[in-house]
C-alpha cells in the first residue's frame, strides 16, 4: 500500500495509543486500546503480514479488550472507581524526558538495521519438505517448535496461576457467570449467541484447515473459538464448567499434551520434535486442531476468571 | 526504496510506542491501567519486529512467527495481571467491609 | 479509470459517507437512545456500500460470497450488541427491574 496511507495509519496508532493512556477515564482508555489493537491489525495487513493481522485483532485487540473490560467491571461492583492518583507535573515532566531519550535510542537503533526478509527465502526452501504453504505456520509448528510448544504451555500455566489465587471456598469452582442475559430481557442476544456457537466452531475449524497453506492457523482459529464461547456465557446459552470437571481439563491439555507427544516421538527418529518423512503435514494439522481447542478453551476461561464461591455466581456476572 | 521506508515507518511508529507506553506505566497509577501501557509497549515491541523484517515484496515469515508467539504470551500475562488485581482488590473490599462492621458494634 | 472502477469510487464514497455520518451522530447526539439511533442506520448502510465495492473490485463469486458472509455476521453482531446496549441505557435511565 502507499506510503501516505502508511503515513496516515501509524498516526492514527500513536493517536489512539496515547489517547487510551492519558484519558482521564480508565473505561475510555480501554475502548481507545481496542481501537488501538485493530489499526495495528491494519498496519500488520500493510506489512503483508496477514496470519498476525489475524492474531492482533483477535487476541490483542479483542481477547485483551473484553478482559480488561470485565475486569474494569468487576472492580467497579466492588466499589473501586479505576482512577489513578495525579501525579506531580515535575514527575511527569522527568518520565517524558526518560521516555524521549529512550524513543531516541530505540529510533536511532532501528535506522540503524535496515529492513530485510532474507529468512523468507531461507525458510522457502525449506517448506516444500512439509507439504503446506503458510511459511508462518511452518515456521510455528516446525523450525521453531520449541518455541511454540513452550507458549502453548504458558498459556497453560496463566490459566493454573489464575485457577491458583481463587480463594479457598471458590475452589473448584465455576468462574462467576458472564451472563447478561435473562430470560425476559435481552433475548436477542439469548439467540444470537446459540446461533453464534456452532458458527464459530466451524469457522475456528476453517481458519486451522486454511491455515496450512493460506493464512490462518491454530492461535487465530482457538480465538475464533474463544470468542463464540464467550458470547455464548454472555447471552446465557451456556454456563461455564467447574475447575474440576475432567472433560474440561482434558481439553486443556490435549493440545499440548499431543505437541509434546508427537515431540517426544520425534526422539525416536534422531531429533525432539522433529516428524518423521511423509507424515509432516499430517501430524502438523493434527496437532493444530488439537492446540485450537486448547487455546479456544484456555482462552475462554482465562477471560472468565478464576473460580467464586456458588454464592458470588449470581451477583459475580456484573 | 519504498519498502525499505515503509519498514523503517512501522519500526519507528513502534519505536515511540515502547516509549509512551513505559511514560504510562510509571504515571498512571492504577495496576488495571498499567496493564494497558505494558500492552502498548508490547505491540510497539512487535511492530519494530515486523517492520524491521520487511522486505521488497513481503515480510519475513520468521519474525511473524515470533509477533504471534509474543502477541499470545501478552494476552497470557494480562489475564494473570488482571486476576492479581481482582484478588487484591476482593481482599481489600473484605477488609473495609470488616472494619465498617467492627466499627457498628 | 473504467465504468466499473468509477463505480467501485462511487460506491466506496457513499459508503464513507455514510460511516461518517453514524460517526457524527455518536458523537454530537445528546443521549444513548439517539447515539444508537444513528449508529444501527448509518453504520449498516456504509457497511453495505463498502462490502459490495469490495466485492466489485475482486470480481469474483467466490470472494463475494465470504464477503456476503462477513456481511451478514456484522449485520448480526451490530442488531444483537444495539439490543444489548439500548437494554442497558434503559435500565440506567429507569430503574424498574
Amino acid at each position: 500500500m502507499s506510503l501516505v496511507f502508511d503515513l496516515v495509519l501509524c498516526l492514527m496508532i500513536l493517536g489512539t495509543a496515547a489517547a487510551s493512556l492519558l484519558m482521564r477515564s480508565a473505561l475510555g482508555g480501554i475502548v481507545f486500546f481496542i481501537a488501538f489493537g485493530n489499526l495495528l491489525g491494519i498496519a500488520w495487513l500493510s506489512l503483508g503480514a496477514v496470519n498476525v493481522a489475524l492474531a492482533e485483532i483477535a487476541i490483542g485487540a479483542g481477547v485483551t479488550g473484553i478482559l480488561l473490560i470485565l475486569a474494569h467491571a468487576r472492580l467497579s461492583a466492588m466499589g473501586d472507581p479505576v482512577e489513578c492518583e495525579p501525579t506531580s507535573p515535575w514527575m511527569r515532566a522527568a518520565v517524558a524526558v526518560i521516555c524521549g531519550g529512550l524513543i531516541v535510542l530505540l529510533s536511532v537503533a532501528v535506522l540503524s538495521i535496515s529492513p530485510t526478509d532474507r529468512m523468507g527465502a531461507q525458510i522457502a526452501t525449506l517448506m516444500p519438505a512439509l507439504g503446506i504453504e503458510n511459511p508462518v505456520t511452518g515456521v510455528l509448528l516446525a523450525f521453531r517448535a520449541y518455541d511454540t510448544l513452550l507458549e502453548t504451555f504458558v498459556l497453560l500455566g496463566a490459566l493454573v496461576a489464575v485457577w491458583a489465587i481463587a480463594p479457598p471456598r471458590g475452589w473448584p469452582q465455576r468462574p462467576a457467570s458472564l451472563a447478561i442475559a435473562t430470560p425476559v430481557s435481552l433475548t436477542v442476544i439469548g439467540t444470537f449467541s446459540r446461533v453464534l456457537l456452532p458458527a464459530s466452531l466451524v469457522m475456528a475449524a476453517y481458519l486451522v484447515w486454511t491455515g496450512s497453506d493460506l493464512p490462518g492457523g491454530a492461535f487465530q482459529g482457538g480465538t475464533v473459538l474463544a470468542g463464540g464461547i464467550l458470547v455464548a456465557a454472555l447471552g446465557g446459552a451456556i454456563a461455564l464448567p467447574r475447575a474440576d470437571d475432567m472433560r474440561l481439563r482434558s481439553v486443556l491439555v490435549l493440545g499440548p499434551a499431543m505437541f509434546l507427544g508427537i515431540g517426544l516421538g520425534g526422539i525416536a527418529l534422531g531429533r525432539f520434535l522433529s516428524y518423521p518423512v511423509g507424515l509432516e503435514k499430517a501430524l502438523i494439522v493434527a496437532i493444530e486442531y488439537a492446540l485450537a481447542l486448547s487455546i479456544g478453551a484456555t482462552l475462554a476461561l482465562l477471560v472468565a476468571g478464576k473460580p467464586v464461591p456458588p454464592a458470588a455466581v449470581q451477583e459475580g456476572g456484573d | 526504496m519504498e519498502a525499505l521506508a515503509t519498514g523503517h515507518l512501522f519500526a519507528l511508529t513502534g519505536a515511540v510506542l515502547v516509549g509512551l507506553g513505559l511514560f504510562g506505566f510509571i504515571t498512571l497509577r492504577h495496576a488495571l491501567r498499567q496493564l494497558l501501557a505494558v500492552n502498548v509497549s508490547g505491540a510497539g515491541v512487535f511492530l519494530m519486529l515486523g517492520g524491521l523484517g520487511r522486505g521488497a515484496a513481503t515480510t519475513d515469515p520468521f519474525p511473524q512467527a515470533l509477533v504471534i508467539t509474543g502477541i499470545v504470551v501478552a494476552v497470557a500475562l494480562t489475564a494473570f495481571g488482571a486476576a492479581l488485581t481482582l484478588r487484591q482488590a476482593e481482599e481489600d473490599h473484605a477488609a473495609k467491609e470488616d472494619d465498617e462492621r467492627g466499627g457498628k458494634t | 479509470m473504467t465504468g466499473l472502477e468509477y463505480a467501485i469510487a462511487g460506491l466506496l464514497f457513499m459508503g464513507v459517507f455514510f460511516y461518517a455520518a453514524g460517526s457524527l451522530g455518536l458523537l454530537r447526539f445528546p443521549d444513548s437512545a439517539s447515539r444508537l439511533h444513528a449508529l444501527t442506520k448509518a453504520d449498516n448502510v456504509g457497511l453495505g456500500l463498502v462490502a459490495l465495492a469490495v466485492a466489485l473490485h475482486w470480481g469474483s463469486v467466490a470472494v463475494a460470497a465470504k464477503i456476503a458472509i462477513v456481511w451478514l455476521f456484522a449485520i448480526f453482531t451490530a442488531g444483537a450488541t444495539a439490543q444489548v446496549l439500548g437494554q442497558s441505557s434503559k435500565d440506567e435511565t429507569d430503574p424498574r427491574p
